[in-house]
């Protein structure tokens, strides 16, 4: 068996981290970016999520095969969000009755 | 036709490295097409939220950050009780695995009463979409937008679909961990053989995610206004 056992120093420490940005994007939540509010809290979300995977959910050790699954899972993912947004967002640019 | 096995071993595997792989590799399968379910209703938020800003934010400011902050990291630390459970099983620690797979129902129960202490709130505040949704609305906020009524329930459909949907995966992911919890007790789990610990483990990890952004897109739109 080579499977990986991960001290439980480094969940605990992983917990606390997920913990922190969980103040941090509530406190970011508060301050006035503009625009960026919505940016800041994705990408600490994004992170936080990051976080999760690669270590509660083992993809840092797991077999090349599997994280290639993942990366794939995730590329189609931004292809729907990407072609599906782009269509949404752009139709206000040009007066184009309907 | 009967399947052959060797203790643990199914017999079309080579040894249970190969079996532990391919349960770990299907599991990140199916949660792919989680994501994409739920990727798919995340879109559908996002574009109304672009085309309803207003409402949107005034919408989401009815819901109590407190609970919803309280709630993340209940789940936050679930996922860690979950992770300590699949490395209980990993080093064959069966007193550990059962200590932590309860800590995790409980946590995981805890989250679900929190959410339906919310729930009956947008009861008694007329926050649930349909015939009796009346969201309160200023004057300036109606001249703001005049069909706000109309967008903030929109707001709530999306918002009892996607936290419902997100509690109907926790309450199946406690159904799973009790069913594991019988198994442990009984001694089911060694160090050889626990793929379904890892891989329940991996379905509650993913579980903790969507929540991680729900909370964000749900309940912290605008909060600085």
């Amino acid at each position: 068996m080579s499977e990986h056992i991960v001290p439980t120093r480094l969940y605990v420490a992983v917990c606390a981290t997920l913990l922190f940005f969980t103040g941090v994007t509530y406190w970011a939540a508060l301050q006035d970016l503009g625009k960026f509010n919505i940016v800041v809290a994705l990408a600490i979300a994004t992170f936080k999520a990051v976080l999760v995977v690669l270590f509660f959910m083992h993809a840092r050790y797991d077999l090349r095969r599997t994280q290639l699954v993942i990366i794939a899972g995730v590329v189609w993912l931004a292809i729907m969000l990407a072609l599906t947004l782009s269509d949404y967002l752009s139709r206000s640019w040009l007066p184009v009755a309907g | 036709m009967a399947v052959h096995r060797t203790g643990n071993l199914v017999g079309h595997f080579h040894d249970m490295e190969q079996q532990n792989e391919a349960s770990s590799l299907g599991m990140w399968v199916f949660l792919i097409t989680e994501v994409m379910f739920f990727g798919g209703i995340f879109l559908t938020y996002t574009i109304n939220r672009s085309m309803y800003p207003f409402a949107f934010a005034e919408a989401s400011r009815e819901l109590d950050v407190t609970l919803g902050a309280i709630n993340t990291a209940v789940l936050i630390l679930s996922s860690l009780t979950m992770a300590l459970a699949v490395r209980a099983a990993q080093v064959g620690k069966r007193k550990h695995l059962i200590i932590f797979l309860i800590a995790t129902i409980a946590l995981g129960s805890a989250f679900l009463g929190v959410k339906t202490i919310e729930y009956i709130d947008k009861f008694h505040h007329h926050l649930i979409p349909g015939n009796n949704f009346h969201f309160p609305t200023t004057p300036q906020m109606a001249a703001l937008d005049p069909n706000l009524n109309a967008h903030a329930q929109l707001f709530f459909s999306l918002y009892f679909a996607m936290t419902g949907l997100h509690a109907l995966h926790m309450i199946i992911g406690i159904g799973v961990m009790l069913f594991l919890l019988k198994e442990a007790v009984r001694g089911r789990y060694t160090e050889t053989y626990h793929a379904p610990v890892e891989v329940s483990g991996l379905y509650w990890h993913f579980v903790d995610i969507v929540w991680i952004y729900l909370f964000p897109l749900l309940y912290l739109i605008d909060r600085h206004q």
